[in-house]
C-alpha cells in the first residue's frame, strides 16, 4: 500500500495528524504508536519505545521523536519529510490565526474552548503513559523503576535528565 | 498561573523593557541555542530567553502568546517560534525563528536515527535503551500527574469523567484519535458552556 511512495505515506500521515493534535506532541504519541506500530508496521513496538527514550534523552523539542519514525520508514529523506509535515502546516495555521486575533479578543469563546479542552489532553497523555509503560514495562524491576521516576518526579523538581541517565546506568548494569 | 499573579511586584519597569526587534540571524541564534538546551522540553528555556534574558516580549505578552498556541493543534513551542519570529521580524522572523528550533535538533536526531540503525541490535544499548525507555515512561506519568492535580482539587466530576473517558478510549480500547476527538471535544465545549452559565447563573 504504502511501498509505492513512502515519503508520501509519511506527509500525508503526519500532516494530518498534526491538525488534530491539540494539546501538543505527548498527546499525539498514542496515534504515532497507532499508526506507526500497527497501521502500516513501519516499526516494532520495541522500536517505537527506543525512539521514544531517544527523543526524550536529546535535545530539542519532543515532537522530533517523527523524525526517527520518517528515518526508519525512507532514511534522511523520510526523516526530513516526517518532521517537516508534522510542524510546518500547524505552525503556518498559528501564523494566520494570530494575525487574525493580533489584539486581545472581547469573545470569551477562545477562554472557554481552551477550557474545555484541558481535560482532554491530560486524558490523551496519560494514554501515551499507559501505551508505552505496555511496550517498556515488561519485567518488575522495569515496572519499579518507572514507579520510582515517577513519584520522585512528581514530588521533586530534580532535572528530568538526570533520572534518564540514572534508567541508563541500570540498564547498562543489566538490572532492569 | 502563579507566575503572572504578580508581575508588578517583579518588573515594575515593565511598559519601557522592551528591547528593539532583533535581526534574523539573531532570532534564529536564539532559537536555536534554546532548543539546544531544552532536554524533555524547550518551553521552559524559551520563555527565559525571550522575557528574562533578551526582553523581546513581556511577561503577559508572552503568556498570552503562548496561550493562543496550546489553544492550536500542533507542536506548542513550535508554533510559538512561527508566531513569535512573526510578530517581531514579520514572516521571514517567523522562518527564522521556526527553523532555528527545529535545524540543530532534527540534525542530531537524524544522526542519533543512523546510529540507532546500526547498532540497535547491539546487546549493551539495548540495555541502556531499555532502562532509560523505563525512566522516560515514569516522566511522563509525572507530568501528566502535575496536571491532573488542579482537576483533582476541584474535584469537577465530570471533567473527571471526560478525562477519564479520553484515557479509556485511546490508551485502552485504542480507539482512532480523529473519531474519539469528534466526539469528545464538541461534548466537552458543550458541558464547559453549560456550567459556566450555572455558575454565571
Amino acid at each position: 500500500m504504502n511501498a509505492e511512495n513512502p515519503i508520501w505515506a509519511l506527509i500525508s500521515t503526519f500532516g494530518l495528524m498534526s491538525l488534530f493534535a491539540v494539546g501538543g506532541a505527548a498527546a499525539a504519541v498514542p496515534e504515532m504508536h497507532r499508526i506507526a506500530v500497527e497501521v502500516h508496521h513501519w516499526m516494532t513496538d520495541k522500536q517505537f519505545a527506543d525512539a521514544y527514550a531517544i527523543a526524550q534523552l536529546s535535545p530539542g523539542p519532543n515532537v522530533l521523536i517523527v523524525t526517527l519514525i520518517g528515518y526508519a520508514v525512507a532514511g534522511i529523506p523520510g526523516a526530513l519529510a516526517a518532521t517537516l509535515a508534522m510542524c510546518l502546516p500547524t505552525a503556518l495555521l498559528a501564523y494566520y490565526v494570530s494575525r487574525l486575533l493580533n489584539r486581545p479578543s472581547q469573545s470569551r469563546w477562545p477562554g472557554l474552548i481552551q477550557a474545555a479542552l484541558v481535560p482532554l489532553s491530560i486524558g490523551l497523555m496519560a494514554a501515551s503513559a499507559l501505551i508505552l509503560a505496555q511496550s517498556t514495562d515488561r519485567t518488575v524491576a522495569a515496572l519499579l523503576l518507572t514507579a520510582v521516576v515517577a513519584v520522585v518526579a512528581s514530588i521533586s523538581r530534580i532535572n528530568p535528565l538526570w533520572l534518564l541517565l540514572a534508567g541508563g546506568l541500570l540498564g547498562f548494569a543489566g538490572i532492569v | 498561573m502563579s507566575p503572572d499573579s504578580s508581575p508588578a511586584a517583579q518588573e515594575p519597569d515593565i511598559p519601557a523593557a522592551h528591547a528593539p526587534p532583533p535581526g534574523l540571524v539573531a532570532l534564529f541564534l536564539a532559537f536555536a541555542r534554546m532548543s539546544l538546551a531544552g532536554f524533555g522540553g524547550v518551553l521552559v528555556f524559551a520563555r527565559h530567553a525571550i522575557v528574562d534574558q533578551h526582553r523581546w516580549m513581556t511577561a503577559d505578552e508572552f503568556n498570552e502568546t503562548f496561550a493562543l498556541c496550546h489553544f492550536l493543534p500542533g507542536p506548542n513551542i513550535v508554533n510559538l517560534s512561527m508566531v513569535f519570529g512573526s510578530r517581531l521580524r514579520g514572516i521571514a522572523g517567523g522562518v527564522a525563528a521556526f527553523t532555528g528550533l527545529l535545524l540543530p535538533p532534527t540534525l542530531i536526531m537524524t544522526v542519533l536515527a543512523i546510529i540507532y540503525a546500526r547498532f540497535g541490535d547491539v546487546e549493551v544499548l539495548r540495555r541502556i535503551l531499555a532502562g532509560i525507555s523505563c525512566a522516560a515512561v515514569g516522566l511522563l506519568i509525572a507530568v501528566v500527574f502535575r496536571m491532573m492535580m488542579p482537576l483533582l482539587k476541584r474535584m469537577d466530576v465530570v471533567v473527571l469523567i471526560l478525562m477519564l473517558g479520553v484515557f479509556v478510549a485511546i490508551g485502552v480500547l485504542r480507539l482512532p484519535l480523529q473519531a474519539v476527538l469528534l466526539v469528545a471535544i464538541p461534548v466537552s465545549i458543550g458541558v464547559t458552556f453549560l456550567m459556566r452559565r450555572k455558575v454565571a447563573a
